[in-house]
């Protein structure tokens, strides 16, 4: 379990990086090297150049304005969890990295690289998917923008080029008081989850639900929002029955199956991990009220 | 003699050097010109080899050599010998260090690369031309055992090498007279070794002087030595083996394994010294695992739900080779009749060879199999006659008085089974008790308004330890006033250095810090057999008792020379010999040793032999038996199928207890492993042998955050068959473990859902269960 030959670089600023992508061919960006550097122990991967992008200066931190939240494509998973601006703008986030592998692996992951590895089961390109994520892309050929929606292309595939590496990542923030949920289940502590759900809830002042967000994942090849039941909440109350038929969406999914679960335990697992998101998310707007 | 440390919960004095990163590991062994050995090992699970080319491998950057069996005749040829031949298998069903012609499971060795780096190694082996014809494949025992299955080795006429069979009593009489009779069938899985250390093996050939050094990651390092010797045409003599600081064992360590000896052979071959080092990837193909046995079983018992009899047969899969000949299977049979006192029973176990990877025990061994299929035999009754469990298991217990109570089992030597002490029903009542069984339906009613199945199970086992026929161990004090111990007996973690040296240090009256510990090294001590079957208190803590015994009477003699005083009048005490009453009259042990480790021309006190040391060899021809029982509370979550261990108590006895906190810790990682076996780990594989969790993000090893806090009781019955007392403590926390967990599961759901009979048990298959249980 020893990696196969490659030649290593380590730029110091974006300009040599798009340098090296300009340049080099067959070569893999490392960030913080939780899923890569696994993976080329195990010879899955055998790129001939490593860029690793860790010294780079700016492509780190957590910045705020009243509309987005922009996080730095290296911004580890550690600090996201520390950050008091990000737990108190969108705590689901905090909430949703305490389930993201263990306190070691967190101090060296980064989001950008769980965003572009994008393991089905992982919770930060899952929180993307809910906060209707942009990515800041860019390369030789100049900086692109890249929705949430197109970003997800199958099973561990992002939208970026070869050519090209993630900037930042920028969120849309929702008002203060917004209920949010997140649930999901793991056969042990800090594993992939088989499922998981992640909910946001807005209540207007008459207590009708005005806006909604929810996002499974680990279900399909890649996380998914579940629009209809979003449409199926906007404007009505709360009660049992309805969460019961929202998260009744999720365990129609097209779940995967594999060695440990069969597809149709993933998808009751879908359905009780979103109704158990969406009680959390409700249970919350109610005590901001 | 003084009982200062002996029983004292005394911090591990290794722990210092191993938490501080000095351990010395196989891998920290670095040699000048040392050369980096992988594998190529074998894709499919049955195949013949074809054709090999090295050529290309051989002229990578840094490869050094690149050999197959072929290359290494000149220094031994043919499968390796059998570790522990058993009459029932007329030849070996061993491998070749590499395989050259027939490979039987997916990682067998068929070639190595040698070079500078682990790295350039491993990228030789791309390089490296196989053509290997596919055979059919026996992929699980079941599959072996039928008619007309494929063979796992294309020589063999039959898949089942071995039929094992255990009887006492009148088996058919007993069923015929019994009130009532329950049949059962068990599937159970036990996953692997999965120590923090993989296996390692440095090997480095001594040109002048023609001796070969070993240092091996091992739980037998003096059977490595034996073998090899024999396999080589060495004399032991010429081999040296070491077991240096090993990270874990658990079974699989016990082994004498290919790797082994590839390794010395290819030093042998090359005259480098070679070093390989088992990565985790190789850990899940090539080291032994215990896997599966399927049990079909009939228990007989009286009106009041007394067990009388049990008789069935089990398949059990021994994996492609029987290296370890049929020690696992066999322990499994000699484990009944667990704690029951049963009038009769007859069992027969079938070992068939299958196309995966070699068994061999895993902690435990056949053990925890055994406890398994006894309690849910236990439980059924219970359920079937509506009896609390608890209740089945004391009428059916051998009793305090009956000790020593002679089971009518036989041990793997066919000598007849008999307990030694204790008081079975006592570790039953003792957890009952502090789990608070009582007001159990108290917090079930509280988790159900949690929207939680809460559950209680018990389990109880007997656990024969201290396996003959010897650990040794010596004892010399140095002219420092340092009392040396030397054994065979090879540590993998378990606290020898603490709990041997508390025993030399009473009996010669030193302070703790005067002792060290020297073990598993050829050069150091002459014998050793290995650190299986919870065996290591018993008999080499019982030799050092002995060795540090005769030390004193000796220490005393010289003494009584010197303060001109009667050998009676004299005791040790802090590193002095004294006259009792009399304490200024003294003379340190450093000056004894100092007078018997001799001057030119000085003479030596007139009948004593220089050398203020002396060697024990307890002579461990008699089984002591620990015993204790377990209960433990789960909750599952019922939408989910989730199941949390909440609590968990043990009651164990495993005699007299060297060392408190080290027996804690036994306990406590025995549990663990249990716990791991009833609901987490499972080795698959599909039709074609092929592993299919052969990652730690597949094979799912549970973590601290899965356990449970575990509260341990002990009950101190000494065992009169050592001088010391003890009972083996390494794996009586795993034998019930299981059974106890699944005994909970089944409580929690419920009378209308099935009976379990399998483990490890997954969510997804507990939700299955609640919903049949529903219908």
């Amino acid at each position: 379990m020893k990696a196969p030959p490659f030649a290593y670089h380590d730029p110091r600023s974006r300009d040599d990086l798009i340098g090296l992508l300009a340049e080099l061919e067959n070569a893999k960006l490392l960030a913080g090297g939780q899923s890569l550097v696994p993976m080329l122990n195990f010879r899955v991967v055998a790129p001939d150049h490593l860029i690793d992008i860790n010294r780079i200066p700016d492509l780190a931190g957590i910045r705020l304005s009243a509309d987005d939240v922009v996080l730095g494509a290296m911004t580890r998973q550690c600090d996201l969890q520390a950050s008091a601006d990000l737990a108190a703008s969108a705590p689901i986030i905090r909430e949703a990295l305490a389930h993201v592998g263990h306190f070691q692996t967190r101090s060296r992951g980064t989001i950008g690289g769980s965003c572009c590895h994008l393991d089905p089961a992982a919770e930060l390109p899952a929180l993307c998917a809910l906060f209707d994520a942009e990515f800041d892309v860019a390369g030789p050929n100049g900086a692109r923008v890249v929705k949430v929606g197109d970003w997800f292309k199958g099973y561990l595939e992002s939208a970026l080029e070869e050519r090209e590496y993630l900037q930042s990542i920028r969120l849309r923030r929702w008002p203060a008081g917004h209920g949010y949920g997140f649930s999901e289940y793991a056969r042990r502590r800090g594993d992939f989850a088989i499922a998981g759900a992640g909910a946001l809830l807005e209540f207007a002042k008459d207590a009708r639900i005005r806006r909604a967000a929810i996002v499974v994942f680990g279900v399909e090849p890649a996380p998914v929002r579940l629009a209809e039941a979003e449409q199926m909440l906007v404007g009505q109350t709360f009660s049992e029955t309805l969460l019961a038929e929202a998260a009744a969406q999720a365990s129609a999914l097209d779940a995967m199956a594999d060695v440990h679960v069969s597809a149709a335990y993933r998808r009751r697992l879908a359905g009780v991990v979103t109704r158990r998101a969406l009680t959390e998310a409700v249970r919350l707007a109610r005590e901001a009220v | 003699m003084s009982t200062r440390y002996f029983g004292a919960a005394v911090p591990r004095l290794e722990d210092p050097r191993l938490l501080a990163g000095r351990g010395t590991y196989v891998d920290d062994i670095v040699l000048p010109g040392m050369l980096h050995a992988v594998f190529l090992r074998s894709s499919v699970a049955h195949g013949r080899i074809r054709h090999l080319d090295s050529t290309a491998a051989l002229s990578m950057p840094g490869v050094r050599a690149v050999y197959a069996m072929a290359d290494l005749a000149g220094f031994g040829a043919g499968p390796m010998p059998a570790m522990a031949p058993h009459p029932l298998l007329k030849t070996p069903i061993t491998c070749s260090p590499l395989a050259s012609d027939e490979v039987c499971y997916v990682g067998e060795a068929i070639a190595m690369v040698l070079a500078d780096s682990r790295a350039e190694a491993e990228d030789a082996l791309a390089a490296i031309e196989l053509d290997i014809e596919h055979l059919p494949v026996v992929a699980n025992a079941r599959q072996g055992i039928a008619d007309g299955a494929p063979r796992a080795h294309s020589g063999r006429d039959s898949n089942v090498i071995a039929t094992l069979r255990g009887s006492h009593g009148n088996v058919d009489a007993v069923f015929a007279a019994a009130a009532h009779r329950f049949s059962e069938t068990f599937e159970i899985h036990r996953g692997g070794c999965h120590a923090m250390e993989c296996r390692g093996v440095v090997a480095a050939p001594e040109p002048r002087s023609g001796e070969l050094s070993l240092w091996t990651s091992s739980q037998s390092p003096y059977m490595v030595r034996r073998h090899l010797a024999t396999y080589l045409g060495h004399d032991e003599a010429d081999i040296r083996v070491t077991a240096p600081d090993v990270g874990g064992g658990f079974g699989p360590k016990a082994n004498v394994y290919p790797e082994e000896f590839a390794v010395a052979l290819a030093a042998l071959a090359c005259g480098h010294p070679v070093k390989w080092i088992e990565d985790r990837q190789e850990h899940f193909l090539a080291t032994t695992q215990q896997r599966d046995q399927f049990w079909s079983l009939e228990v007989a018992c009286d009106a009041a739900g007394r067990m009388l009899g049990v008789r069935g047969r089990c398949i059990h899969d021994n994996g492609a080779y029987a290296p370890y000949g049929l020690i696992l299977p066999t322990t499994a049979l000699a484990s009944f009749p667990g704690p029951y006192a049963l009038a009769a029973f007859d069992l027969s176990i079938d070992v068939v060879l299958t196309n995966l990877v070699p068994t061999s025990p895993v902690r435990g061994a056949g053990r925890p199999n055994a406890a398994f299929v006894l309690e849910r035999l236990a439980d059924t009754i219970a359920r079937r006659l509506n009896l609390p469990r608890e209740e089945v298991r004391r009428r059916s217990f051998v009793r305090a008085e009956q000790m020593p109570y002679v089971t009518g089992g036989k041990m793997r030597d066919g000598s007849p089974v008999a307990y030694d002490s204790g008081d079975y029903a006592r570790a039953l009542s003792l957890v009952v008790d502090k789990i608070d069984a009582a007001s159990f339906e108290e917090r079930r009613a509280e988790a159900a308004t949690r929207g939680r199945l809460l559950g209680l199970g018990f389990a109880s086992c007997v656990e024969d330890t201290g396996l003959g026929p010897f650990e040794g161990a010596s004892v010399r004090v140095t002219p420092a006033g340092k009392v040396v111990v030397a054994t065979g007996a090879a540590s993998q973690g378990q606290g020898h250095a603490t709990t041997l040296a508390q025993i030399a240090a009473d009996a010669l009256g030193v302070d703790l810090s005067q002792v060290t510990v020297k073990a598993a090294d050829s050069r150091i001590f002459p014998l050793g057999i290995s650190t299986i079957a919870s065996r290591v208190a018993v008999t080499a803590g019982s030799s050092v008792e002995i060795a540090a015994r005769k030390v004193r009477d000796k220490a005393i003699k010289v003494a009584a020379h010197m303060l001109e005083a009667g050998e009676h009048d004299l005791e040790i005490e802090n590193g002095q010999v004294r006259v009792v009453g009399v304490p200024d009259m003294n003379v340190p042990l450093s000056t004894i040793a100092r007078v018997l480790s001799g001057s030119a021309g000085v003479p030596i006190p007139a009948g004593v032999e220089p050398d203020l040391a002396a060697t024990g060899y307890f002579d461990a021809n008699q089984l002591a038996f620990a015993y204790g029982s377990q209960a433990c509370e789960v909750e599952i979550d019922p939408e989910t199928g989730d199941t949390r261990i909440t609590r968990y108590v043990v009651a164990h006895d495993c005699g007299r207890l060297i060392n408190p906190l080290i027996v804690d810790g036994q306990i406590r990682g025995g549990v663990v492993h249990g716990i791991g076996n009833a609901l987490f780990e499972h080795m698959r594989h599909d039709e074609a042998g092929q592993p299919l969790t052969a990652t730690y993000a597949d094979y799912l090893l549970p973590g601290a955050a899965e356990m449970p806090d575990i509260e341990i009781h002990h009950i101190e019955t000494p065992s009169p068959r050592n001088p010391i007392g003890a009972k083996g403590a390494g794996e009586g926390g795993t034998i019930p473990a299981a059974a106890c967990v699944i005994s909970a599961i089944q409580d929690a759901l419920g009378p209308e859902a099935p009976f379990v009979t399998m483990h490890p048990v997954s969510p997804e298959q507990i939700v299955e269960w609640i919903d049949q249980a529903r219908k």
